[in-house]
Parts: structure tokens; C-alpha cells; sequence
């Protein structure tokens, strides 16, 4: 417990050190956001329409942005190394990271959801709908990151293969998450999709961690 | 009393054969210089040794027992050090696993003055010297050390010296593999290669 809360706290130390990463991803999700009503015109029933899938789409690229270092700058400078020989297993070295990850990248996004929202004229009685369905999706983003980075380390042009790798296995998040904010606004129950969203994130939980480890123990060999 | 046993130990490095059933056997306050080319399987030793690396057979016993995780402190060619992170944070995480002071550490290798400075505004045997602070700071009974006193002037040599040697003195083991003369002595030798 002592060494699993020392990998977190040297995560965090070094996010905050390097607070220009996450920044820049907070950026990319405002900016990426504010295209759409100039691209599609800023009709508000249109826009209101397609709101809870633009905030999704956005904030799943925006968090992808910081994942390639995730792994990245240890694996270079040795550092990897280091962590793995703390006497923690690699599955655990691999969760404190997607932890930080959720923390430094996942919680922003979801705090600058809101106005983006708002921007979209996103119905009020949808919000609550979107942000609990984001909380639960930059999680199971976070952790399926985490997999992906450490299964791509290593790799020449790892930073192509890693969105293509991701992508895909985030759809039902984005399926899920956008269906909740849409029924939500539509009067329908929420309750149904935000289950599913719970369950994905349950069995995201123990298994990416679990294929990040053996991913980075093939790395550093 | 033998603290670190090798047992019939071979590695693959890609296709060749670099470690060919290896036995050797390390007393407790002992040390052994792994001696040979390049590319004679020196940093794959090592590094198998810290369990970073996956043996294609035979087995290490450490104290008895094949699992040592997190009792040995490896210092590889890289040196794990943040540029973002003074030279104090960088050795907080060893510190917090093992509860070793960083000030005494970083004191023992003439680092003190330089204790708050981001480590990017290190020079490069300056790094190097901060990632044999960590060893101190990590409470590791086993030293695995490759190429450690690389760009590492005179004065820290002999002041790693004595850190190895008190090191010794307290039962430890050192496992090192190096071209420059190290402050090891009656260290036994392993030629490789």
C-alpha cells in the first residue's frame, strides 16, 4: 500500500510539474468543441441535437492527447525500470498510472464539460446525464489508455498505433454515454445506459491493469 | 553464509545465447565483478538478476528464497533521473519505499549544495551521481550496478567507495559490471563472453 501510494504521489508530482500536458488537453477539448456550431452553424435546435455526441467525441480525443508519454518519457530515461523494481507488481505500477492519468486528465475534462455544454445549448435536464455518463467513461478511457501505451511501448510510431488501438475499444462508452445525455433530454429513462457504462468500467478495472502489467514487463525486457 | 546464488542461469538476448548455465555464488558482505566485452551478456546478467529481464532457464536464490522483489536496487545505463524534478524529489519515491534519508544521501556524494536545483540543470556526471544517491536512499540489500561511476569524476569515485564499503560492512551484496576501475576490494571476478 505504502509503495502503491508513492507511485501515485510521484505521478501526480510530475502531472503537476508538467502542467502544460494536461492544460493542453483541456485546450484541445474547448477548442475542438467550439468548431462544431461553425462548421454546422449555429442553429440551437441543431446544435442542442448533436451536443451530448460532440462533448464526447471531443473529450475522448482530448484525452488520448496525453497518453503516448504516459509510458513514454519512463520507458526512455530508465525510470520504468525503477518503478517496476519497487517491489509493487507491474499490474499495480499500471494503476496508479491510470489513476493519475483519470485524475490529471479525466476530472478537468469532465469540470470543462460543462460550459462546452452549456455552449452547445445542451437541454439543462441532460447535463446531470452526460457528466455521470463521462465520469464513468474517462475512467474506462483512462484505463483501456493505460493498456494500450503500455502494449504499444516500445514500438516504432507507437503514437499512430495508439489512438487506432484505443478507439475502437472505447465505442461502447461512446454508444452509452451519448445515448444517456440523449434519452435524459429526450424525458426517457437514463438508468439504463449509464448501467451498461458501469458495467464496461467493471470489467475495465481489473483486466487492463492486469494487461498493462504483462505489457510492461514485455517492454523493458 | 551465501546470499546470492546463481543456478544453472541462461538468457536468449534476441537469438544468441549470452548467458550459458552460469553458477556462481556471492557471500553476504561480498561482492563480484562481472568482467568481459561488450555484448558479452554483463547488462543482461544484471538485469536478469533484478528480474527485469526473464530467464530462459535455470534460477537465482536470493537468501534462500527466488523471490526478492523489491529487496534489490538496480542502477542501469540510464539514470532514471526527472529533469522536472529537483534533485531532492527525484530521490522521494526511493525514500518513501524504503524510509532512507535524502539528505544524508545526497550529503554522502557532495550533492548537498544542490539539493533544491531541477535536475535538468544537472551536468551529466552530476546525474549520475544523484542516481548513486538513490542506492543510498533505497535500503536494497542487493546492489546490481552497471557502469556506475561512468562520467563520475575522481573525488565521488572515492566517495562511492567508501558508501560501497559501508554497504558491505552491513552485510550487503554488489553486483557490479564495468570497464573503469571500481573501489570494490576483494571483490571475486566473473569473466564473461
Amino acid at each position: 500500500m505504502t509503495a502503491f501510494r508513492a507511485v501515485l504521489a510521484r505521478e501526480l508530482r510530475l502531472a503537476w510539474r508538467h502542467g502544460g500536458d494536461s492544460f493542453g488537453a483541456l485546450l484541445f477539448f474547448f477548442v475542438a468543441g467550439a468548431l462544431f456550431p461553425l462548421a454546422i452553424g449555429p442553429a440551437p435546435e441543431t446544435l442542442a441535437r448533436l451536443a451530448p455526441g460532440i462533448v464526447w467525441v471531443c473529450a475522448l480525443l482530448a484525452a488520448l492527447l496525453p497518453l503516448d508519454r504516459l509510458f513514454g518519457a519512463d520507458f526512455e530515461d530508465g525510470s520504468l525500470d525503477q518503478l517496476l523494481l519497487s517491489g509493487l507488481p507491474a499490474s499495480l505500477v499500471a494503476l496508479g498510472k491510470a489513476i493519475s492519468h483519470w485524475l490529471v486528465t479525466g476530472v478537468p475534462l469532465l469540470l470543462a464539460a460543462v460550459p462546452l455544454a452549456v455552449m452547445l445549448r445542451l437541454p439543462g435536464a441532460a447535463l446531470p446525464a452526460l457528466l455521470a455518463g463521462l465520469a464513468m467513461g474517462t475512467a474506462v478511457l483512462s484505463l483501456l489508455g493505460t493498456a494500450c501505451a503500455a502494449i504499444v511501448l516500445g514500438a516504432r510510431r507507437g503514437g499512430v498505433l495508439l489512438p487506432v488501438l484505443v478507439l475502437p475499444l472505447t465505442t461502447p462508452v461512446l454508444i452509452f454515454g451519448a445515448a444517456a445525455a440523449d434519452a435524459a433530454s429526450a424525458g426517457l429513462p437514463m438508468r439504463p445506459h449509464l448501467l451498461l457504462l458501469g458495467a464496461y468500467l467493471a470489467a475495465c478495472l481489473p483486466l487492463c491493469p492486469v494487461a498493462a502489467g504483462a505489457a510492461l514487463r514485455g517492454a523493458v525486457e | 553464509m551465501q546470499r546470492l546464488v546463481a543456478d544453472g542461469v541462461s538468457a536468449f538476448r534476441g537469438e544468441k545465447l549470452v548467458l550459458d548455465r552460469l553458477a556462481f555464488q556471492v557471500a553476504a558482505g561480498g561482492a563480484l565483478l562481472l568482467l568481459g566485452p561488450n555484448g558479452a551478456g554483463k547488462s543482461t546478467l544484471l538485469r536478469a538478476v533484478a528480474g527485469l529481464k526473464r530467464l530462459d532457464g535455470g534460477r537465482f536464490l536470493f537468501d534462500g528464497a527466488e523471490d526478492f522483489a523489491g529487496r534489490a536496487a538496480y542502477l542501469g545505463h540510464q539514470d532514471g533521473i526527472k529533469p522536472g524534478l529537483t534533485a531532492t524529489e527525484n530521490l522521494l519515491f526511493a525514500s518513501r519505499l524504503s524510509g532512507g534519508k535524502i539528505q544524508d544521501a545526497l550529503e554522502s556524494l557532495q550533492l548537498g549544495p544542490l539539493a533544491g536545483l531541477p535536475a535538468r540543470m544537472l551536468s551529466a556526471g552530476q546525474k549520475r551521481r544523484l542516481a548513486l544517491a538513490r542506492l543510498v536512499v533505497s535500503a536494497a540489500p542487493l546492489w546490481l550496478l552497471d557502469e556506475p561511476t561512468l562520467g563520475v569524476d575522481t573525488a565521488s569515485v572515492a566517495a562511492f567507495g567508501d558508501i560501497l564499503a559501508a554497504h558491505r560492512a552491513s552485510g550487503g551484496v554488489v553486483l557490479a559490471a564495468t570497464h573503469l576501475p571500481l573501489p570494490l576490494p576483494g571483490a571475486a571476478e566473473l569473466r564473461l563472453g
